[in-house]
């Protein structure tokens, strides 16, 4: 009897530990981004690297500024969002209130298709498709610019916000609908104004969640960007993304350079970090 | 089908709401059509039988993509090897074991954590972790997977033990049965189906990570030598594509790669919904 009990303990122990990988691969990969990450920007000083206007690692007199990256990742993301989360938000509404189970079925299988395409597979389609047509449309020297990267992140996030949405749509409860139509509201009136103020967390968190895949996209983003380290001044630019910038000269960095890439990166996670938070704060409210 | 009694205001707002959803939805539907016909219009008549049974060899200029197929399987099934014991054990873990509240939410907010992270951070903490210890490799690259994928495994088979009766434990306790008899016996069995799940959407992930690939795996396209060859660099169809895309130039391969991988993200996808499908209408029984 006490061999069984003792090995139904050290089973018991043998879960607990696989139950905790996850855990430890979270702190894991925290404690290796701040430890790589904090040496450079000690050595380039918080403020010149977080607002440095310029980004020349390779240089004579290098300059490791990377506002250009931090404002690209964030107008390319705002872009996206503009573009994606209406589009979004009224297909999940359709979809939810509207659509006949069929074309649901249909439309919505599209929708996981949309999102099982690797990202290289957009990069290439709008590598040769968009690029060329923003430099006809819009008469640049480019195309590989802001817009074409936003229109990418626009279309990649997608799937997330409409699955996430149609998700907080259907939970609605029915009764209130209900009443809506029954004190004379048209049904479109009564999903607009009743379905979705109840469902507003759950499209929140769907919005949030578009957030955190936008700004961590990295390899369509560096086939339609341009990847040259400008300051987003004009949707045409060429520009570099935070996660481009660690990606394209990675392969080839060394010394402080590299620092500073483990530093981006670093950045990069804060971001991540916070929107994860963000979307944590907005799931709780929903479930509540 | 308006109702003519509305006032013009809302008769308005009824026409400009169902006209911005509808084209809403045309839109969604249009890209995804668009992508799927234009991808494989311009991939198909690229894919040559000499492309995918063939090296590449520089003397020769000759382009085959053998070698990154042959690494894609191996990534493939090696990161499963690896994530499905770690994450099935986590999830039997949280729905058999775990009596405390406070460690399953640590657990499961690590869990949804590491499926926020991006890919390229993977890649970068891979690269520290993985490649820097065993070289840059087939194995560093799958190992870095591993982590990727831990979350989505463990949530499909915690759903699918969620669906095993609490009757059915009872009754193996009521037998005699000890904890792990139980475990073994009654509700392993029972997620089998959130494994397979877990598989097919890992499979599709794995298929289509670059990023994460590209500094641990590395993107050498010489031929595999199984096992020895998860310890050398290798690159996977999507790095591949890139690789061929955006330094060489070489588009008409990048779209025949692109176009079996749309091919394949079609085929999983149907295969996730079908064995969803299946287990669903078993359980109703």
């Amino acid at each position: 009897m006490k061999k069984n009990q003792l090995m139904e303990k050290v089973i018991h122990g043998i879960f607990l530990v696989l139950g905790l990988i996850t855990v430890g691969c979270v702190l894991l990969i925290t404690i290796y981004l701040v430890i790589s990450g904090i040496p450079a920007i000690r050595e380039i000083g918080l403020v010149d690297f977080l607002f440095g206007k310029q980004w020349a690692s390779t240089a004579t007199e290098p300059k490791y500024g990377i506002l250009p990256f931090i404002l690209t990742s964030i107008y390319g993301t705002a872009g996206a969002i503009v573009i994606g989360v209406p589009v979004g938000f009224m297909t999940a509404v359709y979809l939810s209130k509207m659509a006949s189970p069929k074309v649901k079925s249909v439309i919505q299988s599209a929708v996981s298709l949309l999102a099982g395409i690797p990202s290289v597979v957009y990069g290439l389609v709008g590598m040769l498709v968009l690029v060329p047509g923003i430099r006809k449309i819009f008469n640049v020297p480019d195309g590989a610019s802001l817009l074409a990267a936003i229109i990418v992140l626009a279309i990649m996030i997608l799937p997330s916000i409409i699955k996430m949405s149609i998700t907080a749509l259907d939970a609605v409860p029915k009764e209130y609908e209900d009443a809506s139509l029954a004190l004379g509201a048209t049904p479109i009136e009564t999903y607009f104004r009743v379905s979705v103020p109840a469902a507003k967390s759950g499209i929140a968190a769907a919005v949030v969640l578009g957030v955190g895949r936008a700004i961590g996209e990295a390899m369509a983003v560096m086939m339609v960007a341009g990847n040259v380290p400008n300051m987003p001044d004009s949707l045409f630019q060429s520009v570099r993304f935070l996660t481009t910038a660690v990606s394209s000269e990675m392969a080839y960095s060394s010394g402080l350079q590299r620092q500073a890439l483990f530093s981006i990166a670093l950045v990069l996670f804060m971001f991540i970090m916070l929107t994860g938070a963000t979307l944590n704060f907005f799931l709780k409210r929903e479930r509540e | 089908m308006l109702n003519r009694s509305l006032s013009k205001k809302r008769r308005g707002y009824e026409v400009l709401m169902k006209a911005l959803m509808l084209l809403s939805v045309g839109l969604t539907a249009a890209l995804v059509l668009f992508l799927l016909v234009y991808v494989l219009i311009e991939g198909i008549p690229n894919i040559t039988w000499e492309l995918i049974s063939t090296k590449p060899s520089y003397l020769t200029g000759h382009i085959g993509i053998l070698p990154d197929i042959l690494n894609t399987v191996c990534i493939v099934i090696a990161t499963l090897l690896i994530v499905l014991p770690l994450g099935v054990g986590a999830a039997i873990y949280l729905t058999e074991y775990a009596s405390n509240k406070k460690v399953v939410g640590i657990i499961e907010y690590a869990a949804e954590t590491l499926s926020g992270i991006p890919s390229i951070i993977y890649g970068l903490v891979g690269m520290l972790l993985f490649s820097n210890n065993m070289g840059t490799s087939l194995m560093a690259g799958a190992c870095t997977l591993v982590i990727m994928n831990l979350p989505t495994i463990m949530r499909t088979t915690q759903e699918s033990l969620k669906t095993v009766p609490q009757s059915y434990r009872e009754g193996a306790f009521g037998l005699g049965a000890g904890k792990w008899r139980v475990v073994r016996t009654v509700v392993l069995p029972g997620c089998v189906d959130g494994v397979i799940t877990g598989c097919i959407l890992s499979v599709g992930r794995i298929l289509g990570e670059s990023a994460a690939l590209l500094f641990t795996a590395g993107f050498a396209h010489t031929m595999l030598t199984f096992p020895t060859g998860m310890k050398s660099p290798g690159a996977t169809l999507t790095v591949a594509l890139y690789v061929y895309a955006k330094e060489q130039g070489e588009f008409g391969v990048a779209f025949a790669i692109a176009a079996i991988l749309m091919v394949l993200t079609v085929i999983i996808n149907f295969a996730a919904t079908a064995v969803q499908k299946h287990f669903e209408k078993r359980k109703n029984i």
